[in-house]
């Protein structure tokens, strides 16, 4: 066992893990934040993604000993006094879910690609989007939900 | 609000979803969320064989390991009995060989269950399902259907003798025999339809709870039918009465038919619950999921199409064989039969048909239904064909559609495969729709010209119709099907005239608690966000069959309708009652009953509401509370339509294809939500689309898959999938009355072979007549290549 001090969602946690627990299963099964979800064994689907410093990383293919001392943001921490991300916004706004088990991993995702690309074209979208799966959308509106938050970000910092 | 002021209808409005805001966050309640007090975790001991024996297991190992509670093999569970076979073959016989919830003495397919582990936590029960030593004497495998059933073959099971499953048919033999005889122009064709993985993002799973006092069990399992997997589980597989069940579907992530079988770990878990005596949890694993939860389509087909030089279709003939997979999943037969067979012909007048099915067991995962479930199969071998033809007598392809489509005047259309007539479709105009927005006359030009700068540009029409909203029960009933297919709604307005909807339907990300709710707030005339809808717990919501096949709308949309209607009608009388007028003069108008000609003398259906519930005054025999159940069983089917169209870029060194533009058109009857409507549309293309360009399960001969996880299994990512043009013509359909027709699996119906038909147009300066899917760069360079 090892001992691990994780800030996660703004809350601080120290735990004692297997150095083999893999960080989804410490988020969701330690911390119970099960937003994160496991579609696959591969590290291919993204439904896992979270941000550790504010980088999105697969939490399936990451150990939670990996994370001590890191800062995590998983998807129950994305919204702020109730006020949700404009990823969160447009993914409702724009029907870019259907059965929702992708949505946590393709938004924490999304977060980054509009961090480093704040006004992607689709296509750009469409690629940087690579590492998350979805079954349900065939991503058209995946698309729209992603360029709906983008303006919407541009506009609240024009606005700033 | 006054009696004239008409409150806005919300049916036909993009509402967005009410579902999502949990969704968004990270607050849905998946299975694999659910964590009980004391829970266990099972793990399992899979086959690697496709076939062989079991010689002996020892988990002597596993059971000295510390925090394993137990390890059982199939041969504990020999006091229950296997899976149910649902859906059977009709009118012929069937040889059913249904999965046991492990395997006992032998595995038909590789990851077939020999025994499984149990405990405290889901990285000891990895460990110790490693540690059992499982001994196989391996047997020949077969993995493909046709070579299943030849002389020599390997046998599976000694119930199914040559690996037989049932041998169908359908249409006239004679008739199209004769067409095929006489006929000036025959194509003829080896058509393909290879095994897809339906691969829902959230895998498969169960937890069950038992309570050894009563002798109940609690069962959340990802279902897209639990009150079918209550009655199969409790009255087949383990003997006892139906109410010492109760089945909870939490949010289910996706489906496309996989959920909808009864599956061994059901049984197993609630096995093992029983057992213990502490709850325990099963959840697949990805590879696990490609392994052993079901697979679909896996077809082979030989195909022949007659017809006259001028481009009429005179007789079709199809002997194709349906790969079932190492055993009898819950309603594997009746895919490649009712859902396949009869309604080959698709949106043609054909004189003479006839279709022959061998289903074959073989030595991989079963088949069942899987998104459209037969109808993509249909549909991909009448569009392929009727393009080959086209080519064959140097036709255009949407001229020769034209001349053989089922005509409006032709409604009910009997297709003489033993089908319910169609009930509506004007075909023409969504073809003539597509065309037009797709500039096909312009692209024709365009594809000659860019033909001479050495560019390869093709143009894919597919023109569907499909099965949906099925039902009536009776005659289901003759087709095999094991028991009805109505849906049922409850509808009751509380004390506070809010309202409470419960539905047998499962939805699993159609978005039918805001379909539902926009339906009964128009119906009733109360505000969208005074209408609760409430499913998926077999305690509390009524009987239903569960959503698939496109039919929550048309058949548990009309329950909930016809429900709401029989409160309007006890309102009606209550409120001529309490307005002391008579009940021939009470018009029931925006939530409000009131007196013919007097307006302003009215009750709210809150106000009903409150005095059905409070029963201070009611008519004489008149019972308490607005509170109405329907059981809706339909006249007929549905049948949706529409027309696609596909334009693609295939690059002759490389063999890549490039799309250019996908648009549909299609025809649902009536929409309730549009935004809902196109999200199914869209992610309907995406996997029938996937089907021509990407996935393939592969097994190698000796019965191992090639394609076991999602790094060799193409799914589709955004970057593989076009931007799609959605537009629809709108027929209602007569058969209900919402008018509505299913969205659900229309989109991968109508796509597969319309990027095929694309392609193929692409490369026909190569000669090249048909490819087989999926159009792998590999596959396309060869075939230009004459390799």
């Amino acid at each position: 066992m090892t001992t691990i001090t994780v800030t996660v969602n703004g809350v601080r946690y120290t735990s004692e893990v297997e150095p083999r627990l893999l960080l989804v299963h410490y988020l969701r099964e330690h911390l119970n934040l099960t937003g994160t979800h496991i579609g696959c064994d591969t590290s291919q689907c993204g439904a896992c993604v979270v941000h550790i410093n504010g980088v999105s990383v697969k939490s399936c293919t990451t150990l939670a000993v990996q994370c001590d001392g890191a800062e995590i943001t998983t998807i129950e921490g994305l919204a702020h006094n109730g006020q949700l991300h404009p990823l969160q916004e447009g993914f409702w706004e724009k029907h870019g879910l259907q059965c929702g088990f992708c949505t946590p991993g393709m938004i924490m995702a999304a977060a980054d690609l509009l961090k480093r690309n704040p006004n992607p074209t689709d296509e750009e979208i469409r690629h940087g989007l690579e590492g998350n799966l979805c079954r349900c959308t065939g991503y058209e509106n995946i698309v729209r939900a992603v360029r709906y938050a983008a303006e919407k970000m541009a506009a609240t910092q024009a606005a700033d | 609000m006054t009696a004239t002021e008409l409150k806005e209808r919300l049916v036909g409005r993009a509402l967005k979803r009410r579902e999502d805001p949990k969704l968004i966050t990270g607050h849905g309640n998946y299975l694999d969320d659910i964590k009980l007090p004391g829970m266990l975790h099972i793990a399992l001991v899979r086959s690697p064989h496709a076939h062989a024996k079991i010689v002996s297991i020892d988990a002597s190992k596993a059971l000295a390991m510390p925090g394993v509670v137990a390890v059982f093999t199939g041969k504990d569970m020999l006091d229950i009995n296997p899976m149910p076979a649902a859906w059977q073959a009709a009118g012929v016989k069937n040889y059913p060989v249904p999965p046991r919830a492990l395997a006992v003495d032998k595995v038909a397919l590789v990851g077939d269950p020999v025994a499984m582990v149990v405990a405290e936590d889901r990285y000891t029960a990895r460990d110790a399902a490693d540690a059992v030593e499982v001994e196989y004497e391996p047997l020949p495998a077969v993995v493909d259907a046709r070579k299943a059933v030849e002389p020599g073959a390997p046998q599976i099971h000694e119930a199914a003798p040559n690996n037989i499953v049932f041998e169908w048919e359908c249409g006239n033999k004679a008739a199209a025999d004769a067409a095929i005889a006489s006929a000036e122009v025959v194509v003829k064709e080896e058509i393909i339809n290879q095994r897809l993985i339906p691969t829902p993002m959230e895998t498969r799973g169960s937890i069950a709870r038992y309570d050894a006092l009563t002798g109940e069990w609690t069962v959340w399992m990802t279902s897209q039918a639990p009150h079918v997997h209550r009655l199969l589980l409790t009255a087949f597989v383990f003997g006892v009465p139906e109410t010492k069940l109760r089945c909870i579907a939490p949010n289910v992530g996706g489906g496309f038919g996989q959920k909808i079988f009864c599956y061994n770990d059901m049984a197993f878990t609630m096995w093992a619950a029983r057992k213990l005596g502490r709850p325990v949890k099963f959840v697949e694993d990805r590879s696990e999921n490609y392994k052993y939860s079901t697979h679909g389509r896996d077809h082979i087909t030989e195909a022949e199409l007659a017809g006259t030089r001028d481009g009429k279709i005179t007789g079709l003939r199809v002997k194709t064989w349906a790969n079932i997979g190492a055993y009898f999943s819950t309603v594997a037969a009746g895919i490649p039969t009712t859902l396949y067979g009869r309604i080959i012909t698709g949106v043609y007048k054909i004189p003479a048909a006839y279709v022959h099915v061998t289903g074959a067991y073989t030595n991989t995962a079963m088949v069942d239904a899987y998104r459209g479930a037969g109808r993509p199969e249909a549909s991909y071998l009448i569009e392929r064909m009727v393009d080959r033809f086209a080519a064959e007598i140097g036709m255009d392809p949407a001229e020769v559609r034209r001349k053989n489509f089922i005509q409006p005047e032709d409604f009910p259309y009997d297709n003489g495969l033993g089908l319910l007539p169609y009930d509506s479709g004007n075909y023409e105009p969504a073809l003539n729709k597509a065309l037009e927005i797709a500039g096909y006359a312009e692209f024709r030009k365009q594809q000659a010209e860019l033909r001479q700068q050495g560019r390869y540009l093709g143009i894919g029409i597919s023109s569907y119709v499909e099965i949906c909203g099925i039902a009536p029960s009776a005659w289901m009933g003759g087709q095999g099907w094991g028991a009805g297919l109505w849906e049922s709604a409850n509808v009751r307005v509380h004390l506070t005239g809010k309202v409470v909807v419960t539905t047998g339907s499962l939805p699993h990300g159609q978005g039918l608690e805001t379909t539902f709710a926009q339906i009964v707030a128009d119906e009733l005339g109360v505000p969208y966000e005074d209408v609760e809808v409430q499913w998926g717990d077999t305690q509390g919501t009524p009987f239903g069959y569960g959503t698939y096949g496109s039919r929550s709308l048309a058949v548990g949309g009309v329950a909930i309708k016809r429900s709401v209607d029989k409160i309007k009608e006890k309102a009606r009388k209550l409120a001529a009652h309490l307005l002391e007028a008579n009940e021939a003069d009470i018009v029931f108008e925006n939530g409000r009953a009131y007196v013919k000609g007097s307006p302003d003398k009215g009750k709210t259906i809150g106000e009903l509401a409150a005095a059905a519930a409070v029963a201070y005054n009611l008519p004489p025999g008149m019972e308490p509370f607005l509170d109405e159940t329907s059981y809706y069983d339909p006249p007929n089917c549905t049948f949706p339509f529409g027309t696609h169209v596909c334009i693609v870029e295939v690059d002759p060194e490389t063999g890549h294809v490039k799309l250019l533009r996908y648009i549909a058109v299609d025809d649902c009857g009536n929409q309730i939500n549009p935004l809902i409507v196109e999200g199914q549309i869209h992610g309907g293309i995406a996997q029938g689309l996937a089907q021509a360009l990407y996935e393939g399960a592969v097994y190698d001969e000796d019965g191992q898959l090639l394609t076991g996880t999602l790094m060799d299994y193409a799914v589709p990512t955004a970057a593989m999938v076009p931007h799609i043009e959605t537009d629809y013509t709108v027929t209602p359909s007569p058969v209900n009355p919402l008018g509505v027709k299913g969205a659900g699996e229309a989109g991968t119906i109508a796509s597969a072979q319309c990027v095929m038909n694309a392609i193929i147009d692409a490369l026909a300066p190569f000669g090249v007549k048909h490819l087989q899917m999926p159009a792998t760069p590999e596959r396309i360079w060869k075939a230009i290549h004459g390799k």
